[in-house]
């Protein structure tokens, strides 16, 4: 396992670099927006990886809730850690796409409400993690993960039901795309998928190490001679 | 054109932050390691 590791993470830069000459260079200009309309290669590539992740998180915290099984926990931090920050740059690349577009940086519509709403849930998740000390955080966390999952759809099928400022699904929506914009933005989803899986490993071997040294640290605090009065 | 490199160089540098908190956090936990191996 160590040694695929280098290889995949250098594909894997090869892959970004790629992605992102295609991007800049290869993908045809669009006509109303002009070079800006580019930041949607960075911009949806990201919350679908965001919504997959997200996901991966829900599975692993139902799978936690169900059998109590501390590798789905480990998924579930790892995937809700990652994910938070692929929504962060969404929503850091949206307002940087809206000002030259909207002429506004930001509106309370619901697509973007609702992912903002959906970052500030795994936000909170995290917190819960890290900060709480109760032997339940992983079961509140999980139910919190659950409920955070909801807003998933919510955010992904809000342009098809409410009238928004944010545009239309360019797949399977009301919108259309030219074929070579698809084939760059899946080129870019495809890096930044690829990306986020490589992430997700190292920081699962993280996780497993540190719940390793917790283990040995309470079991040292055990061991240690008491002082006798 | 300007906010287009701002977006493209706003996404690497959270995830290069990103990466480096979690390249520090695996030194702090590999100095817990020996730490405890030392004992």
């Amino acid at each position: 396992m160590k040694k695929i590791f280098p290889i995949l993470a250098i594909l894997t830069a090869g892959l970004l670099s790629y992605a992102l000459y295609e991007a800049l260079i290869v993908a045809p200009t669009e006509q109303t927006m002009g070079d800006v309309q580019r930041i949607f290669y960075y911009h949806v590539p990201s919350a679908w990886t965001a919504f997959l992740l997200f996901t991966i998180n829900f599975v692993a915290s139902i799978v936690y809730l169900i059998r109590r099984n501390s590798r789905a926990d480990a998924v579930a931090v790892v995937t809700a850690e990652v994910g938070v920050v692929f929504c962060t740059v969404v929503l850091v690349t949206g307002p940087l796409w809206a000002r030259p577009v909207w002429g506004i940086w930001w509106t309370w519509d619901v697509r973007l409400t609702s992912t903002l709403v959906l970052w500030l849930i795994y936000v909170s998740y995290i917190m819960l993690r890290r900060f709480s000390t109760s032997g339940q955080t992983p079961v509140l966390a999980a139910a919190l993960a659950v409920f955070g999952a909801l807003d998933v759809p919510l955010v992904y099928f809000s342009i098809w039901y409410f009238r928004t400022q944010h545009p239309q699904p360019v797949i399977g929506g009301g919108g259309s795309i030219d074929p070579r914009m698809l084939h760059v933005l899946l080129i870019n989803w495809l890096a930044f998928s690829c990306f986020a899986f490589l992430i997700c490993w190292s920081r699962y071997r993280l996780e497993r190490l540190q719940r390793d040294v917790e283990e040995m640290q309470s079991l040292e605090s055990l061991l240690e001679p008491r002082s006798v009065r | 054109m300007s906010y287009l490199y701002a977006a493209y160089a706003a996404t690497w540098i959270i995830h290069i932050v990103y990466l480096a908190s979690v390249v520090r956090r695996y030194g702090r936990l590999k100095k817990e390691m020996d730490d405890l191996k030392g004992k």
